[in-house]
């Protein structure tokens, strides 16, 4: 059997993807956990005026209010909260 | 007698093993359907439930298993003589470790991913769940105390370890900072991490640390059981992608290479095995065979341990369930090859048997970490173009590395208990991350201290004790595991049998261990030894009557 380039190519791929999820599979659900703990932190500065707590930073966070509002159905229901707890928008 | 004879045996029967009896319970007992949708396509989230390759899981659930302990329990236990070992690592592995940690994995994929600790809640009863969380607490105080032991001597023993060893937390973090932060591809750190820690241990051999032989008071080991414990502190409280997670994986590399080093030298150096066959002299304070012998084995032959990683993490990640069986089954096989290798090591890497008799001249002691290294070094440096300092280095750094990332993780876990009690029975103190793990190293080190005495030595009379905690912990997973087999009406003498016997063997050991406590005058582990049998009666009353109950119910129904 003739081994050619394309082969190798293929093993040394086969090889960093088994390297790769060896790295990262053992740690995925720890490293997600806290990634999803900064990420609420952020979607409390945000949109905490909403909730009545007062922030300076909601001015200068305004405009990212329509990226974080597709996510915040999904943190919502994490924080326990069955239905969007402002009453402005109702994303459920 | 060549080792290499039962190197060989060894090999053959865990391969009969795997292919013969783990089939047999994959397609009797547990069996195992290719067709079952697992956690991890049915409760996927990418977080923690994620269908993973199996080599992968394989790989995973390997290194996390294989750590220092199947090293130090078979250097120690050969004292007995090296067959009773070996029949103890093969029989075990074969016949309890494989189902013991395939049958977590069964258990949990089946009860959508649950860890074994709250299966025990449905499955036996709530006082069980306590008890397992009880075990489970006073596990990872005794690893923690046990390993800082273990590392402390080996850093004595080996100083040209020393700066290897610190090392490899700079290439810990090098690696981390250059995958998470700049985002390089995994394979070029990798080289550069090997390549940079083997590098590292040439500077050891050339530069050799030993710490003053008594700085205020405090003999050299027990100097380091502080430095370490510090460096516990700082360790698990740093992000896992920083240090953790990186260390974790060169510490995997390094157990494949050292594995190959092992088993390659002694085939070819073809080493005489010095260390008795079945030593009758053994060293006055040396307890009695049975029950002692399967507790000083833990990991290598069974581990409770090995439950908590394969409900943890590895069953919310099986791809299929029949993926169980390779991974579980063949995970624990890896572990009993590196108790196989160690078992050779300390028995065939000394030049005679007075030589082996020197170094075993007393149970426990300072043998261990050490032990393994002089006599692997010896076998390596014969049938490799290796020096034996540079061998006896590189082992002696896998092993502190192992034993290190054990300690981490372990105060890690261990603060998480304390911080849920704090939550649980309303402690804000407790809930907070410093004052958490400010108190389980404080614990962890009155242990380590009240076991070693101020001049760290004797330091290993903990061992048994660890080993008799880790059993009972294996011998609930068992009875999780024949429950859950008699309520589905399935045969259970395969789980059952290991389940009683470990359980009787801690009990027994655990009472020897009072005696012999007692008049050795260490109150300290003597209370925790009566701990331990006040744990080991509960679970046996906790079996009986869970068993009663769920046979009637089944011949009721």
């Amino acid at each position: 059997m003739r081994i050619t380039w394309a082969d190798i190519k293929r093993w040394f791929r086969r090889l960093a993807y088994l390297a790769s999820e060896a790295y990262n599979a053992p740690y995925r659900g720890m490293v997600a956990r806290a990634k999803r703990e900064q990420d609420d932190l952020f979607m409390l500065l945000i949109f905490s005026e909403m909730m009545g707590i007062p922030n300076p930073a909601t001015y200068y966070t305004l405009e990212l209010q329509p990226i974080m509002l597709e996510k915040f159905h999904e943190w919502h229901k994490r924080a326990g909260m069955e239905h969007s707890p402002l009453d402005d928008f109702r994303c459920c | 007698m060549t080792a290499i004879v039962p190197a060989l045996i060894g090999m053959v029967l865990i391969a009969v093993g795997y292919f013969v009896y783990s089939k047999f319970i994959a397609e009797k007992i547990y069996q195992l359907d290719p067709n079952f949708e697992t956690p991890a396509h049915s409760m996927r989230d990418d977080v923690d439930f994620t269908p993973t390759n199996r080599v992968v899981l394989w790989g995973h659930h390997f290194t996390s298993v294989a750590g220092a302990a199947p090293i130090i329990g078979p250097a120690i236990a050969v004292i007995w003589g090296w067959l009773p070992a070996f029949i103890w690592v093969i029989g075990g592995t074969i016949f309890f470790a494989g189902v013991h940690d395939f049958g977590a994995i069964w258990a949990s994929v089946r009860n959508q991913g649950r860890s074994i600790g709250s299966l025990t809640g449905d499955v036996v009863s709530l006082r069980a769940r306590t008890l397992f969380m009880i075990v489970i607490f006073f596990l990872l105080m005794m690893v923690n105390a046990v390993f800082a032991v273990a590392i402390s001597n080996a850093f004595v023993a080996t100083p040209s370890s020393v700066i290897p060893s610190w090392s490899a937390i700079a290439v810990a973090v090098v690696i981390g900072v250059l995958i998470y932060k700049m985002k390089v591809p995994l394979l070029w750190p990798t080289v550069l991490g090997v390549t940079m820690l083997y590098s590292v241990m040439y500077l050891g051999e050339r530069f050799p640390v030993e710490l003053p032989q008594t700085f205020m008071g405090l003999g050299a080991a027990p100097q380091w059981i502080i430095i370490l414990f510090a460096y516990a502190t700082i360790a698990s409280m740093l992000p896992v992608w920083l240090l953790l997670q990186p260390r974790d994986y060169i510490n995997g590399i390094q157990l494949i290479i050292g594995l190959g080093l092992l088993f390659g030298a002694v085939f070819i150096a073809n080493p005489t095995i010095v260390a008795p066959m079945y030593n009758t002299v053994v060293p006055e304070g040396t307890p009695p065979l049975l029950p002692l012998l399967f507790v000083t084995i833990a990991c290598g032959a069974l581990s409770g341990f090995h439950g908590l990683v394969a409900s943890g993490t590895t069953s919310k990640q099986l791809n299929k369930e029949p993926d169980a069986r390779f991974v579980g089954y063949l995970g624990s096989s890896g572990e009993g090859l590196l108790a196989l290798v160690t078992i050779i090591a300390v028995s065939a890497g000394f030049a005679s048997l007075g030589e082996w008799q020197t170094v075993y001249a007393q149970f426990g002691g300072t043998i261990g970490i050490s032990t393994f290294v002089a006599g692997g070094s010896q076998i390596v440096s014969d049938g490799l173009p290796l020096s034996q300092a540079f061998a006896a280095t590189l082992l002696a750094v896998m092993a502190i590395l192992f034993a290190a990332t054990t300690m981490d993780t372990g105060v890690r876990l261990q603060r998480y208990i304390i911080q849920e009690w704090g939550t649980i029975y309303k402690i804000p103190a407790l809930q907070n991350g410093y004052i958490a793990t400010f108190l389980a190293v404080a614990a962890c080190l009155a242990l380590a201290f009240g076991a070693g005495g101020a001049d760290g030595q004797g330091g290993m009379l903990i061992w048994p004790l660890f080993g008799t905690t880790n059993q009972l912990l294996a011998g609930l997973t068992l009875l999780v595991i024949s429950v859950i087999l008699v309520k589905l009406r399935r045969r259970y003498i395969f789980t059952l049998v290991p389940m009683v016997f470990v359980t009787t063997m801690s009990f027994l050991a655990a009472i020897y261990q009072l005696w012999d406590l007692f008049n050795g005058g260490s109150y300290m582990l003597m209370t925790l030894d009566v701990v331990v049998i006040i744990l080991a009666i509960f679970v046996i009353l906790e079996s009986t009557s869970a068993f009663s109950r769920e046979k009637k119910a089944a011949a009721a129904s």
